[in-house]
């Protein structure tokens, strides 16, 4: 840090660095919790409770650690973000573990997050690109599934092959 | 001495063998080809190759490993020199020169240097690594339980706090890791922590599914939400891929210094590359005649840091092999990849299956040779890899990456938690939270954790046994000064500032 910036010794308070900081406090908190419901039955030494519980107490430190620095508009500098690719992505993600889910298969399912991909990253030829997705993911499942004998999950489509 | 002509004459006897070479040539290309691509460094390049290896015997499947190690290097600076992006930290500082000689139309001699240099420094290596390693291992033997846990205490500190930005970020990440570490069955009394009754978490978090998640998903989602930020550039190989004499003359020297430099910092459980090379890079700096080149693209400044990156590869297998401590991202998927056949690497692997062990670093050897003449041929097939248009780039990436989770475990939970790992590989690259101490926690914390639970079991809950065992005492004293020294130079920091 250089103290002779005007825009750094402006410090202000990082939200974004109070949330960290309470995320971390929840974090150890739940570890608590959950060790309370364990039994200890080593005799000597020590039990699988006490391991959580100190890593607990390392979290809670770093959550005032994390605290301190946040008050103190402590953390490096962050450029803005566009959420709407990263929302796209994230939905691409969730259409794969769905159609995972119902059984709708590997190619259908790698496809949809192929497409959203891609569109996340500017692309809007949506049908060549879900062409060359199915392409792609079927050539994938056969050397995958036939070549390497890995199970990969089947739907309608891989039942074709 | 003999012993290790013999062993490692053993080792290359296995590594020859068709098959092995087979593996290894395999490994080196496909790692060569997943670690060119943008974004994606040697850790992720081995995770995302191992579904691959998953049904090989052992054996092949660890030579193939040792070829997509070295192989995920080279790709790794194939495109830090020309396209600017690193893959990796590592990578950095050959960033800073070798992009500015291919910007000057002289990325034909920046990739040689790098890839001969690599070349020279991973051979002296991993001649390091040879005879270094029966020797650690004699010492390791006599390491108790108690002294395990002190040194995995040196690994935690140093891979998380030591050399970061912030020791405070770096150790939230390594307790990030801890606790997911200990989500499961615990191994002695079998009872079920952090399950949150979901019967999937019972058998743990799966190290690859992290490793991906991180690296992978998050780099998309950090790269895709920062797009209109920047634009890469991707500098076309012009002129003689060749080195003349005079680069010949100004390479030499850096490549061993570098290796120098990488060797003994990579082998010592200080984790990372990134001090090596910057140290190369600084040395380079002064030593050069030409200094007026440094910042327009000297050669010295791409050779010395490559050949340290390669060095302290070879040297992070030192602890890996022989105590089986990862000390870096790509070290911690290697021994995930040891795990997944229910081999854990230290002194009793030695012991046990010297045909494994000396196997790769026989293949080490074998995987070096083939990169050198493979990969400057190649480099026009390596170029259009890099050519790959952003958005099918990042799809193929992601298909690729959920394509390892699904054949491992397709199941909704174990997807969910890619997608969730994902999330927050991106916001601790967003928050600049380093990542790898995420991974390294998770596999050593419970390996830390089983040590030291055995130990107190042994000196019927003495804690003391910690500070009676001279070797252990010594290592937790190294472990708390290595702690404390970033906040007591960072407070001498401030007293200076404050005085000036």
């Amino acid at each position: 840090m250089i103290s002779g910036d005007p825009v750094q010794t402006q410090r202000r308070v990082d939200r974004a660095g109070l949330v960290i900081a309470a995320v971390l406090a929840a974090l150890a908190a739940v570890l608590v919790w959950d060790a309370r419901g364990l039994q200890s039955s080593a005799m000597y030494g020590m039990g699988p409770e006490a391991m959580p519980v100190v890593v607990a107490t390392g979290l809670a430190l770093l959550a005032i650690g994390n605290f301190i620095d946040a008050l103190r508009g402590n953390l490096p500098a962050r450029e803005s973000a566009d959420p709407v690719p990263v929302v796209l992505i994230l939905v691409g993600l969730a259409l794969l573990i769905a159609i995972i889910g119902f059984g709708g298969g590997f190619i259908l399912a790698t496809s949809a997050l192929f497409v959203t991909t891609s569109a996340a990253f500017g692309r809007r030829a949506v049908l060549v690109d879900s062409i060359i997705a199915v392409v792609m993911s079927t050539l994938i499942y056969l050397a995958f599934d036939r070549l390497l004998t890995l199970s990969l999950p089947a739907g309608p489509l891989e039942r074709l092959l | 001495m003999m012993d290790t002509f013999a062993a490692l004459a053993h080792g290359m006897a296995v590594a020859v063998q068709p098959m092995n070479l087979l593996y290894a040539l395999i490994g080196v290309f496909l790692g060569t080809a997943v670690g060119v691509l943008p974004g994606i460094g040697p850790a992720l390049t081995v995770a995302l190759l191992l579904p691959v290896t998953y049904k090989l015997d052992p054996g092949g499947s660890l030579i193939m490993f040792a070829g997509i190690y070295y192989g995920g290097m080279y790709g790794g600076s194939t495109t830090a020199i020309l396209i600017n992006t690193p893959g990796e930290s590592a990578s950095m500082a050959t960033a800073l020169e070798g992009n500015k000689m291919a910007k000057a139309g002289r990325g034909g001699p920046a990739l040689a240097t790098s890839a001969i240099g690599s070349f020279v420094a991973g051979t002296i290596a991993t001649i390091g690594l040879a005879f270094l390693a029966p020797w650690l291992v004699d010492f390791a033997v006599r390491f108790g339980p108690e002294d395990y846990f002190a040194l995995m205490c040196v690994a935690f500190v140093t891979v998380s706090a030591t050399f970061g930005d912030s020791p405070i970020r770096g150790l939230t990440s390594l307790f990030i890791g801890l606790t997911l570490g200990l989500v499961g069955i615990d191994k002695l009394t079998g009872q079920a922590r952090l399950a949150l009754g979901v019967p999937e978490l019972l058998d743990g978090v799966e190290v690859t599914t992290l490793a991906v998640g991180l690296f992978a998903v998050g780099e998309a989602l950090y790269v895709a939400s920062r797009r209109h930020h920047t634009e890469e550039k991707l500098e076309p190989v012009r002129g003689s891929l060749w080195m003349t004499k005079e680069d010949w003359k100004r390479s030499w020297k850096p490549w061993l210094r570098g290796t120098m430099f990488g060797f003994p910092i990579g082998a010592l459980p200080a984790g990372g590359a990134e001090i090596p090379t910057f140290l190369s890079y600084s040395t380079e700096k002064r030593l050069t005649e030409h200094p007026e080149e440094f910042g327009k693209g000297a050669i010295e400044g791409v050779a010395g840091p490559e050949a340290a990156n390669n060095a302290s590869a070879a040297g992070t297998l030192v602890p890996l092999l022989t105590l089986g401590l990862p000390t870096s991202a790509t070290a911690a998927m290697m021994l995930a990849g040891f795990q997944q056949y229910g081999l854990n690497p230290g002194p009793l692997l030695f012991a046990e299956r010297p045909d494994l062990v000396w196997g790769l670093i026989a293949s080490l050897f074998i995987a070096n040779a083939m990169l050198l003449v493979l990969n400057l041929p190649l480099v026009g097939l390596w170029v259009r890899l890099l050519a790959i248009p952003q958005p099918w780039l990042y799809a193929g990436i992601l298909v690729f990456a959920t394509m390892g989770t699904i054949a491992a475990k397709p199941s909704v939970v174990e997807l969910s938690m890619l997608a969730g790992f994902g999330v927050l590989g991106f916001l601790m690259r967003r928050f600049d939270f380093p990542i790898a101490p995420v991974v390294v926690g998770l596999i050593l914390g419970p390996i830390a954790e089983s040590q030291l639970r055995r130990a107190l079991a042994i000196s019927l809950g003495d804690p003391m046994t910690l500070l009676q065992s001279p070797i252990s005492a010594t290592l937790l004293g190294i472990a708390l000064v290595a702690l404390l020294a970033p906040f007591v130079l960072k407070g001498m920091g401030r007293f200076k500032a404050n005085e000036d």
